[in-house]
């Protein structure tokens, strides 16, 4: 099958999905955003890889967050950013989604990060446009939300540096959720033995067995001895119908808190996306606590957002990737 | 593809007299930066080498991976590898002695130089080579080189790491194509 995320050579030229990909590529990214974590920390925090270049961030879904750090990332690699943000601009006056993208390549934009409701339109994109041009997906409806599966690969290799050896829990709306699928994809290809899901069987899509994970209803057998928990958000705005009985009937039976955080390993670390519902899927003392790495997701975000430009927009002249000369 | 050529210097003595030249540039405000990754085994064996005969205390000292900085990224890409440059000392005033294996067109130097900014306003660099091939494209020289060889374009020289741990020097001939030589790392 031609994978559109990778060239001829087998180097990354869109990043669509964590599905599809090799482990080789997603350990070349890690890799490459341990560089880029040291440049926050420098008088200069810019380095000029993308001087020139035009980012265009198309957010055709609200995301504050996201589009900040995608902003900052390109930022930090010297590029020009755009941020647009279409529901409000052309395409309420009726513009198509290739139509707006058109304008753009015709203003000289060279890579599109773009967030979009509906599964597919980063792909969409991707096809529709020239060779020279990259494409990151931001998020697409429920299928994939790539750098979020890979920034969340990198805090845990942080934290916890064999990933072989490793039991990892995600907890909540799997079934709305495009970053629980990134997850998933993300662990089992990086090797992790034992990924588990825990949720309510009206928040799991069918056949999830089938990804390659383990799936508890209860949440307490569920976390047991696990190393990492990985928190989805409630996802409020995707409900329809009664999936649910309340937010508060669900904090009790699926929110974290210290007492059932404790039937995990005693170092364990525990992850959520953001943004938080508070005393929804997570206890506010969990989330503010000494186990909870959900700040530093967002630091790393950065480097590894950074990782993924610089890997797309070099080399593109030359067919292999080989040291230079000094 | 690979020739060995007899007539190379040997590595080990060429670090000894690059010791030698470099001890009477180290003062208090001195740190040492390696180039990544000659520049970094030569700089680990310098620090050996010195520090014996430095009463005071360890010789501040960092390593730079200048693949962000490089003018040739954009053709290249980035490399399958990466090491993050570590540099944990303030740039600030300092007398950087920089130092890389092999100096030829000058452009990783340009790009080390760049980066280093970036950290801070050093007092000042001097560029330490183990060798100068010649063949500079920038108006960059090192001050100090333990030999020069005068090499064709078609020739590459670098600095190997053995499996004990030594250094020697390799020569191969590239063959028309020059995207083909892979640089050992």
């Amino acid at each position: 099958m031609n994978n559109p995320q990778l060239d001829a050579d087998g180097r990354l030229r869109h990043l669509l999905s964590i599905e599809g990909l090799p482990k080789r590529i997603l350990n070349q990214i890690l890799d490459t955003a341990e560089s880029f974590v040291g440049v926050a920390e420098r008088e200069v925090k810019k380095v000029p890889l993308l001087r020139g270049k035009t980012v265009c961030n198309l957010f055709f879904e609200n995301s504050t967050r996201t589009r900040t750090t995608f902003e900052i990332a390109a930022k930090r690699l010297s590029a020009d950013v755009i941020s647009l943000n279409v529901n409000t601009s052309s395409q309420s006056k009726g513009e198509t989604i290739l139509d707006t993208v058109d304008n753009l390549i015709a203003m000289h934009a060279d890579m599109f990060v773009v967030r979009h409701s509906q599964s597919g339109a980063a792909h969409f994109i991707a096809k529709h446009v020239p060779d020279h041009i990259h494409v990151i997906n931001a998020g697409d409806g429920r299928h994939s939300h790539p750098t979020q599966g890979l920034l969340d690969m990198f805090t845990i290799r942080k934290y916890k540096p064999d990933l072989h050896n490793l039991r990892v829990a995600i907890v909540g709306d799997v079934l709305h959720s495009r970053v629980a699928r990134s997850e998933i994809h993300a662990l089992t290809t990086l090797g992790v033995p034992e990924v588990r899901v825990i949720a309510p069987k009206t928040l799991l899509p069918t056949q999830v067995e089938k990804l390659g994970v383990h799936v508890f209803h209860d949440m307490k057998a569920g976390l047991k001895d696990v190393d990492v928990v990985m928190m989805l958000r409630l996802q409020n705005e995707r409900m329809n119908g009664a999936m649910l009985p309340s937010a508060q009937e669900y904090f009790k039976t699926y929110g974290l808190t210290q007492d059932k955080l404790n039937l995990a390993k005693p170092d364990a670390i525990v992850l959520h996306p953001g943004p938080m519902n508070r005393g929804v899927e997570i206890d506010s003392s969990v989330a503010d606590g000494s186990q909870s790495v959900i700040l530093p997701q967002v630091t790393y975000g950065i480097a590894v957002r950074m990782a993924v430009m610089a890997m797309l927009a070099g080399g593109q002249n030359s067919g292999s990737q080989v040291g230079s000369q000094a | 593809m690979t020739s060995k050529n007899i007539s190379l210097p040997n590595a080990e003595d060429l670090l000894k007299t690059l010791a030698q030249k470099v001890q009477p540039l180290l003062q208090a405000n001195t740190a040492l930066v390696g180039i990544q990754s000659g520049g970094v085994w030569l700089m680990q064996k310098l620090l050996v080498l010195l520090e014996k005969d430095i009463a005071a205390n360890a010789i501040e000292h960092g390593t730079l991976d200048v693949s962000f900085y490089r003018d040739d990224y954009e053709k290249r890409g980035l490399k399958a590898e990466n090491r993050p440059s570590q540099i944990p000392f303030d740039v600030e005033n300092k007398h950087i002695i920089l130092i890389d294996d092999v100096f030829y067109t000058g452009r990783t130097t340009r790009a080390a130089m760049n980066e280093l900014f970036d950290y801070g306003r050093p007092a000042s660099i001097t560029l330490v080579a183990l060798v100068n091939r010649g063949g500079r494209e920038l108006p960059i020289a090192p001050q100090i080189t333990a030999a020069d060889l005068a090499l064709d374009a078609s020739q590459n020289l670098q600095l190997i790491q053995n499996q004990d741990g030594t250094l020697s020097l390799e020569l191969q001939s590239l063959n028309f194509d020059q995207s083909q030589v892979h640089k050992h790392e």
